[in-house]
């Protein structure tokens, strides 16, 4: 924590905003100590926080409900965190034009629901219940479903931001198709609250298929799963999700979403499961862990995210194994093998260097393969002694972002790649 | 500013008799000689004499892109075959305080790739290797000038295509619909450029090159890409594109449905739409749109329609099959008169002709017109066809709509004849009502055709000060010295304070022991 007058600060944001209180411990970023907690009602309000906080020099991280608040680095300081939970409602969804407006505090819950009273869906899955739009964007969180719709990228049309300095912009608007200006929204999506702190956003939405059917099937090997991947994603059954999942004893499952018609649904259904061969089975509700982090089913484990080309998917799984056996650690892997984004969980109590040697030699084979490794989320003692982030290529352009964006470096310092 | 016979034109911020040379978004000819001797000097050097033109007779065929209203003839073009030839003339246009402008087959409709003339136009036509098509990643790599049409033709065979289909798709380069974040009737369904490049491998406004984005998804940091694309230019140059193919639907049906009115059209998009189909695509034409192109193309489509829609429906095909009977029921509840199904590939190109001809086609019944590109949303489509009918008619203007119904993404043609007097300044001011009735009813003034130097001057009609000052913090992070396709998209420049970046020596008051640097 930056060294501040606790007194002055209070006194100068609760002028800018009604609710200002001391921060309790609970109120920690990622074990970093925070000393107050504003909670605007208002984009306004929180500008004038914003305002209020760079006038007494103290830096601010965000939050929505907190639900993700320990992933990325934790930040150098967070003299006040800035809570839009007071923000949470959903303001208009135009069913006929399938867009819903929401403030940035609005649970995800809440936005799904205003949405399924037509009928309509924001295609997005939830990874970590409980969440908000803010939070969401903050972390570019998706699941399974990206397969076919897409991330917050390929939904979000128009937001509403404040700058470090208390400005208020807004970029996009309530149609989604619109290339008039910068879209902005694509910047601020897994920012971490580093950029500019979302107040209020817009989504395009999606109809809610009529049915849907999971496919799942056993595979022994990763090359086995790879072939099962490549088998449906070269077929013509528009799948909506295919999830691969490697269990810490080595059985693994490929499983496929179809959404649709009833009638569609049931064909493509038929043709799945001879793609998928002996074993395939069809199922109405979704399979047990389906589109859970792996990490959140055991406290205190390593969270990693891995992305690679489509054609990666066996070197990366083969990779994380080995390099987990050889280190004497307990390796869960599941994730969407048809996007090319895996999610990996560490087991608890693993000692730090194995942890990282299991990243470092993972990584290589990610980045062979067109991708990254992140450590997203992690035991304090992990995130300190590994290279959470990995190398990121045009960093510096990154830091010039910043630099223009929130040259004192207030927002959330230091929980983005490269110290950002 | 009278249209030249047989051209369109579009709603302009440049009224009157200032030529567009004399604006600050095109700069002056003469301006820095010696920055453009310089550059000319570093791309001799590195390329083919062919690949220089500083001839001014030769200069004069890049003036103007498919907004031929503009014209700025560029002080130097360069058509660079390599990245490197590329990056080495950026950083000697950096080095120079050159401006500089990418183009790729100079097809756009905003005047974006519209040169300075105090300035150098570089021309991705000669980078046009489809280096890659990846069918187990679903990806392909392509080179800037790489023809849209050409990556869907090469990823064919592996039963693949290439998603956003701009109506230019035979000649606009992929560099070009990458800069304007290019969208095609299939972007309902699909989207649009950018949610089609996972990755480009960029040079900087300083003349570096750096890859964003690739073959995978999520790449951790900022994302870049997804500023880059459809920022026209203005934040460097794309030297590769690294584009998602799309697997080719097992059934594809077109239909083309007539109506009387196009009340009854729009009532049965909306109908479609509200009912949780998302088609391909649904396009609609109105009686004159139609007239135009039965007068161009022989189209042969429904006599007497006062719309036509034009409806394509794709995917696996039991869904198909259930949609086209939704769709089918939908249109007969909202007053069709005549449904006819493309049964073959013929049939279908037919269909679509029609639609894609529709901008040149009005030629054959005006000699000039302006093409709009303004967005509303969908339960608008009544209201605002409605006041732009009421437009028309006060102003005996004749406006034909051709748009993509299903996002509310509208073309009004506004129709006038140069050579008569005051016609064209109506037809602005009829152009200029449509693009306030977008704003007004929640839209957007472009929807794909870019922002461009035509509507530049609209931007703060959409937008606040402060909206675009903050764009332009993006702009200041990758192009502080403002070269880099200056004069586009913002109606007023920022000052972006310090340059940061390389310096190639101390700084002058460094230098002379009358500051520190810290």
């Amino acid at each position: 924590m930056t060294t501040i007058d606790l007194d002055t600060a209070r006194t100068r944001l609760s002028d800018a905003c009604g609710e200002v209180t001391d921060a309790t411990p609970a109120d920690a970023v990622d074990g970093v100590t925070a000393a107050l907690v504003a909670r605007p009602g208002s984009t306004e309000e929180t500008a004038a926080v914003l305002r209020a906080a760079a006038a007494a020099g103290l830096t601010v991280v965000p939050r929505g409900r907190g639900t993700k608040i320990s992933w990325g680095r934790p930040p150098e300081s967070a003299d006040v965190v800035l809570d839009l939970s007071r923000m949470g409602q959903v303001l208009d969804h135009a069913a006929g034009d399938l867009i819903v407006d929401t403030q940035a505090g609005a649970l995800l819950s809440d936005v799904q629901e205003t949405a399924g009273s037509a009928g309509q869906r924001l295609a997005l899955d939830e990874p970590v219940a409980g969440g908000t739009v803010g939070g969401m964007l903050a972390t570019n969180a998706s699941g399974p479903g990206r397969v076919a719709v897409g991330t917050a990228r390929d939904l979000l049309i128009g937001v509403t931001v404040v700058r470090a300095d208390g400005v208020v912009a807004k970029a996009g608007g309530r149609v989604v198709k619109n290339v008039a200006g910068y879209d902005l929204g694509k910047l601020v999506i897994g920012s971490f609250g580093t950029l500019v702190v979302v107040t209020q956003a817009v989504f395009r939405l999606h109809p809610v298929p009529a049915a849907r059917r999971f496919v799942s099937v056993p595979f022994g090997t990763p090359e086995d799963a790879s072939r099962l991947v490549q088998s449906v994603v070269h077929a013509q059954v528009v799948p909506a999700a295919v999830e691969v999942e490697w269990r810490v004893d080595g059985a693994g499952t490929v499983g496929v979403l179809l959404e649709g018609t009833p009638a569609g649904v049931e064909a493509r259904t038929a043709t799945t499961r001879r793609l998928l061969g002996l074993g395939a089975d069809a199922v109405e509700a979704a399979p047990l862990g389906w589109g859970v982090l792996p990490w959140t089913d055991e406290p205190g484990s390593t969270g990693l995210k891995l992305t690679c080309a489509l054609s990666g998917l066996a070197p990366v799984l083969i990779a994380a194994r080995r390099a987990a056996e050889d280190a004497g650690i307990a390796l869960t892997v599941r994730g969407s093998g048809g996007a090319g984004v895996l999610y990996a969980a560490l087991g608890a109590d693993a000692p730090v260097e194995a942890v990282a040697d299991v990243v470092a030699r993972t990584r290589a084979v990610c980045t062979e393969h067109g991708g990254a490794l992140v450590v997203v989320d992690g035991p304090p003692a992990v995130k300190a002694a590994v290279d959470t982030w990995g190398p990121v290529p045009a960093i510096d352009l990154m830091r010039r972002v910043k630099e223009q964006f929130d040259p004192e470096r207030r927002l959330a310092p230091g929980r983005f790649v490269g110290g950002i | 500013m009278s249209g030249t016979h047989g051209t369109q034109t579009t709603a302009g911020p440049v009224l009157g008799d200032t030529p567009p040379e004399a604006t600050s978004a095109t700069g002056e000819a003469g301006d820095n000689a010696a920055g453009i001797a310089a550059v000319g000097r570093v791309a001799r050097a590195l390329m083919p004499e062919t690949g220089v033109i500083a001839d001014p007779t030769q200069l004069r065929t890049y003036e103007c892109d498919g907004l031929a209203h503009y014209r700025v003839t560029p002080a130097l073009v360069v058509l660079p075959e390599t990245t490197e030839q590329l990056a080495a003339v950026v950083r000697a246009c950096s080095e120079h305080g050159v401006p500089f402008v990418a183009r790729g087959s100079g097809t756009g409709l905003s005047g974006g790739a519209l040169p300075r003339a105090d300035g150098v136009l570089l021309v991705t036509s000669r980078m046009r290797t489809i280096r890659e098509v990846r069918r187990a990643d679903q990806r392909a790599i392509v080179e800037p000038g790489v023809i849209n049409l050409d990556v869907t033709r090469a990823a064919t065979p592996e039963g693949y295509y290439y998603a956003p289909d701009p109506s230019s798709q035979q000649i606009c380069s992929i560099g070009g619909n990458l800069a304007e974040n290019s969208g095609g009737a299939h972007c309902l369904k699909y989207g649009f450029t950018s949610n089609h490049v996972l990755g480009t491998e960029l040079i900087t406004p300083q003349g570096d090159v750096v890859q964003l984005g690739g073959l995978a998804p999520d790449s951790p940091g900022y994302d870049l890409l997804g500023t880059v694309v459809g920022s026209e230019g203005t934040l460097g140059i794309a030297t590769t594109a690294t584009v998602r193919l799309v697997r080719l639907p097992e059934e594809v049906r077109t239909l083309l449905v007539g109506f009387h009115t196009t009340d009854d059209a729009g009532a049965a998009t909306s109908a479609i739409i509200s009912a949780g189909v998302l088609p391909a695509a649904i396009e609609m034409m109105d009686a004159l749109a139609i007239e135009a192109a039965e007068a161009a193309v022989h189209c042969n489509y429904p006599d007497g329609a006062g719309a036509v829609l034009v409806i394509e429906l794709d995917g696996a095909s039991a869904e198909v099959e259930h949609e086209y009977a939704l769709v089918e029921q939908f249109c007969q509840q909202n007053g069709s008169f005549e449904l006819r199904l493309a049964t073959d590939a013929t049939e279908r190109a037919l269909i679509w002709r029609g639609r894609k001809s529709a901008f040149a086609a009005v030629g054959r019944i005006s000699p000039d017109y302006i093409v709009q590109d303004g967005v509303i949303p969908r339960t608008a489509l009544p209201e605002v066809l409605r006041a732009i009918a009421e437009l028309s008619s006060s102003s005996g203007v004749r406006v034909a709509n051709v748009f993509h119904a299903g996002d509310g993404n509208l073309h009004p043609l506004v129709l006038f004849d140069g050579e008569k007097d005051g016609a064209s300044e109506a037809a602005e001011q009829v152009s200029g009502a449509i693009l306030d009735l977008c704003i007004t009813h929640g839209g957007a003034i472009t929807g794909e055709h870019g922002v461009g130097v035509d509507k530049a001057a609209y931007m703060p009609k959409m937008f606040t000060d402060d909206d675009l000052d903050t764009m332009q913090l993006v702009r200041c992070a990758f192009d502080p010295g403002n070269i880099s396709n200056p004069g586009k998209i913002f109606p007023t420049p920022r000052l972006c304070g310090e340059v940061p970046g390389k310096r190639k020596k101390a700084h002058p008051l460094v230098e002379a022991g009358l500051a520190d640097a810290f």
